[in-house]
């Protein structure tokens, strides 16, 4: 199916993934272990996209699948000392079987209910891992022994390479046959059944596709950060930065999810000389472009080159 | 009509019941359709021909009954297994996929139900292009959904619904907002589907939309089957003549001359309404005496709902609609209600949850407490079985408890200008002549001024001063209710 739009857009994420890859040789390594975590936080928003964007599901709970496999990667690790690789592989694959038992009752519900149902995931994995604190760590958090690198230019080089191999797959799924039935599922869900489609199937799939992405990049950030902690991975305030840096990218567009991500992160840390006003000046631009561009950035470029 | 009905039936529904909790909306209802066969079920508003139809999709999921597909049951199956066995549905209204092309959006209804199928078979391309030639849909192929005029999003859901070559299509009333050249447009190709040999099972609200091109009829009224055969046949049946015209009309208009007023109390002037690109109201111009009845009959899909609606402050519109000398331009829904301009949905709208009096309560909400108790006390006389029913829940009522608790709740905001949409929907005979009664009441003892829209005329002419007749989004007649029974009643049906 090409588009007419599809082949300058390729051509210019690929631009700038170069671009991106060259940043360690000439950027300082404060600047670099910002951008390591906003591809980890792109990665988490872009899957997040998938279920609200294209099976229009809204996942108030994307930490639930984040904290699913930065936790199980973590404990693994810290406590029964598993190779760095089957504690990601193992934070992955624990994500998707959580995704799965979430889902599959709570798909089964209406409108707003899978929504509440997401949000209250998160706070029970925020109690479980606040009672078992001798497993998780608790409320100081889970120190992690091993690291993906000490070197910050091959830290950045992973997340970066990472979330690229995670946005093609994602857009790439999103724009093919399944990722269209998963559209018409979400968009008119009567109609999409009377076509053929068995629509719970393919919103579990999502599901299940945004478990396993966000639960490997809950797992890789944990090995780089060192830690893991309710604040970074679990609380619900990092689901809601995740929600924003997809609305804010543009739904229904994956790549957006990335963008968005990079924005909240850079600007954060970019305003931090404002002191508590940073959050204060982020969250409001958020909020303009959520009122006004409901789109989102790359929403907005996208249906303008539809109309032309 | 050259048909080959009379071979073995494809689609045979038998003893076909749904119920939402307490209301039965299909009754026992058994009907069969041969390949080749275009048959229509019929219905006013409120019939249960929608969920009949939706029941045998599996949208909805039957109460009882069975529905023998070749001989298999398929009846408590979701609907996309239905689908899968050769059924095809064109929606009335549906959201097409914004971002993708026309021939994407065919595509779509073409994939197979699998996870796995991550690339697209080359084929299904050149399917697509068929199908789209097929329903005419070839010169906007490469157009996004939004840019395209309505009737082309008509012809992309039948391109949808014919996609996989189904064995039964089923047509949700096809003609809805088209115009009169496109209509003759689409009765072609839906006779073409028969040609093919395919099952066409078509949903409408009068015989007359659609006698020229079904082989057979099935009238309904309250769930229930009235009669079935061929259209002509079913049109000079007394019992749908009773259901859509009634039996007798009466009348007891009192002449425009005798309202005092010489500005009427409510002018619409020249009001035009859009929803999307469907025209909902064309150049439409009504006036309202003080203390006068005004009915506006038309079928249902002709406007009555969106020009009430319009009046009530909820949708934007060309021209003006003026009260006792001032604009309402720019008044809020809820400005308008507590103006003294008060609408009773179709659909009624009822807080389920909460009890009778409760929702009498909220409509007197504004009133002092002895005003109130006296307004419930007077409407108590007017609907006695409230009375009674006071403190149960609103959603358990029956229907037509249901329908007066609405009138009643709007009685209680004590409007000068009462707005009643299809009050009549679904209900009993029996539960007519008390709303009868109860209208008859309030234009004999109080100053009120009602607005009714109604496509049941013998509900609506006896308690009308005045008629409008409302098609296709245009006012088309105007007159005294006498003579309405003479002149328009004839072709109404």
């Amino acid at each position: 199916m090409p588009s007419r739009f599809r082949s300058p857009l390729l051509w210019i994420t690929l631009a700038v993934l170069v671009i991106a890859a060259t940043l360690p040789w000439y950027v300082s390594a404060y600047i670099l272990g910002l951008l390591t975590v906003a591809y980890y936080f792109g990665v988490f928003a872009m899957s997040w996209d998938l279920l609200f964007g294209f099976a229009g599901e809204v996942n108030f709970g994307p930490t639930f699948l984040i904290g699913v496999g930065a936790y199980t990667a973590g404990i693994l690790n810290s406590h029964y000392s598993v190779e760095l690789y089957l504690c990601v592989a193992a934070g992955a694959l624990a994500a998707v079987v959580a995704g799965f038992v979430l889902a599959l009752p709570a798909l089964r519900l209406r409108g707003p209910y899978f929504g509440l149902t997401t949000l209250v995931a998160v706070l029970i994995l925020q109690s479980f891992v606040v009672v078992f604190a001798d497993l998780t760590g608790g409320e100081i958090g889970l120190t992690i022994p091993d690291v993906l690198s000490i070197n910050a230019g091959v830290n950045y080089w992973i997340a970066l390479g990472f979330m690229a191999v995670s946005g093609a797959i994602l857009f790439g799924l999103a724009q093919s046959p399944v990722g269209l039935i998963l559209q018409a599922s979400g968009q008119d869900p009567v109609q999409a059944g009377a076509l053929g489609f068995n629509i719970i199937k393919h919103k579990l799939a999502a599901f299940i596709v945004s478990a396993f992405f966000s639960g490997l990049a809950g797992a890789l950030m944990v090995f780089y950060m060192g830690t893991a902690s309710v604040g970074t991975v679990v609380d619900l305030a990092v689901g809601v930065q995740v929600i924003v840096a997809a609305v804010l990218g543009g739904r229904r567009t994956v790549l957006g999810g990335a963008l968005g991500a990079i924005f909240l992160i850079v600007a954060g840390e970019f305003l931090r000389p404002t002191g508590e006003l940073a959050t204060f000046i982020v969250s409001s631009v958020a909020l303009l472009v959520i009122l006004f561009f409901p789109n989102g950035f790359l929403g907005a470029v996208l249906s303008r080159g539809t109309r032309s | 009509m050259t048909s080959t009905w009379q071979a073995t039936p494809i689609l045979e529904v038998r003893g076909l019941t749904k119920a939402f909790g307490g209301l039965t909306a299909v009754k026992n209802l058994s009907l069969s359709l041969s390949a080749g066969e275009i048959f229509g079920l019929i219905g006013p508003n409120g019939s249960g021909k929608s969920t009949a139809m939706k029941s045998i999709m599996g949208i909805v999921r039957p109460t009882a009954g069975q529905v023998l597909f070749q001989g298999e049951d398929l009846a408590g199956l979701p609907a996309h297994k239905i689908a899968r066995r050769g059924f095809g549905m064109v929606f009335q209204h549906s959201r097409p996929l914004n971002r993708q092309t026309v021939l994407e959006n065919i595509m779509v209804a073409l994939l197979p139900d699998s996870l796995l199928k991550v690339f697209a078979d080359p084929s299904l391309t050149r399917r697509a292009r068929e199908i789209a030639q097929r329903v005419g849909l070839e010169p906007v192929l490469d157009r996004r959904p939004p840019t395209l005029p309505f009737a082309d999003l008509r012809r992309l859901e039948l391109a949808k619904a014919i996609a996989r070559h189904p064995k039964v299509v089923l047509v949700d009333e096809p003609f809805a907002g088209l115009t009169l050249a496109e209509v003759s447009v689409f009765s072609e190709l839906i006779r073409s589907f028969r040609d093919e040999g395919r099952a066409v099972l078509l949903v409408d609200h009068n015989v007359k939309s659609v006698s020229a091109l079904v082989d057979r009829v099935l009238a309904m009224y309250l769930g229930e089957e009235i009669v079935t055969g061929r259209a002509d046949e079913v049109m000079r049946d007394e019992t749908v003549r009773r259901v859509y015209l009634g039996g007798a009309i009466e009348t007891a208009a009192r002449p425009e001359t005798s309202f005092k007023d010489k500005v009427p109390l409510l002018q619409v002037e020249n009001i035009s309404v859009h929803y999307g690109k469907a025209q909902a109201l064309n150049n439409v111009s009504i006036h309202i005496h003080q203390r006068e009845f005004v009915s506006i009959v038309g079928l249902n899909g002709a406007g009555k709902t969106t020009l009430f609606n319009t009046i009530s402050g909820f949708l934007p519109y060309a021209g003006e609609i003026v009260r006792g000398g001032q604009r309402m331009r720019g008044l809020t829904p809820a400005q308008v209600a507590r103006s003294g301009i008060v609408q009773c949905p179709e659909t009624r709208e009822l807080f389920g949850e909460m009890s009778v009096r409760e929702n009498l309560d909220l409509g007197g909400q504004h009133l002092d407490d002895t005003e109130r108790e006296s307004q419930l006390a007077w409407l108590f006389d007017l609907f006695p079985i409230l009375r009674e029913r006071q403190a149960q829940m609103a959603q358990t009522l029956s229907g037509g408890e249901q329908q007066m608790l609405a009138i009643g709740r709007a009685l209680m905001m004590k409007p000068e200008i009462l707005i009643l949409d299809e009050p009549t929907l679904g209900l009993a005979p029996v539960i007519l002549e008390q709303l009868s009664k109860a209208l008859e009441k309030l234009r004999q003892t109080t100053p009120i001024t009602v607005l009714l829209g109604e496509q049941n005329v013998t509900f609506a002419l006896p308690h009308a001063d005045r008629v409008y007749v409302l098609e296709h989004a245009r006012i088309v007649w105007e007159g005294d209710p006498g003579r309405f029974a003479r002149e328009a009643g004839v072709d109404y049906l």
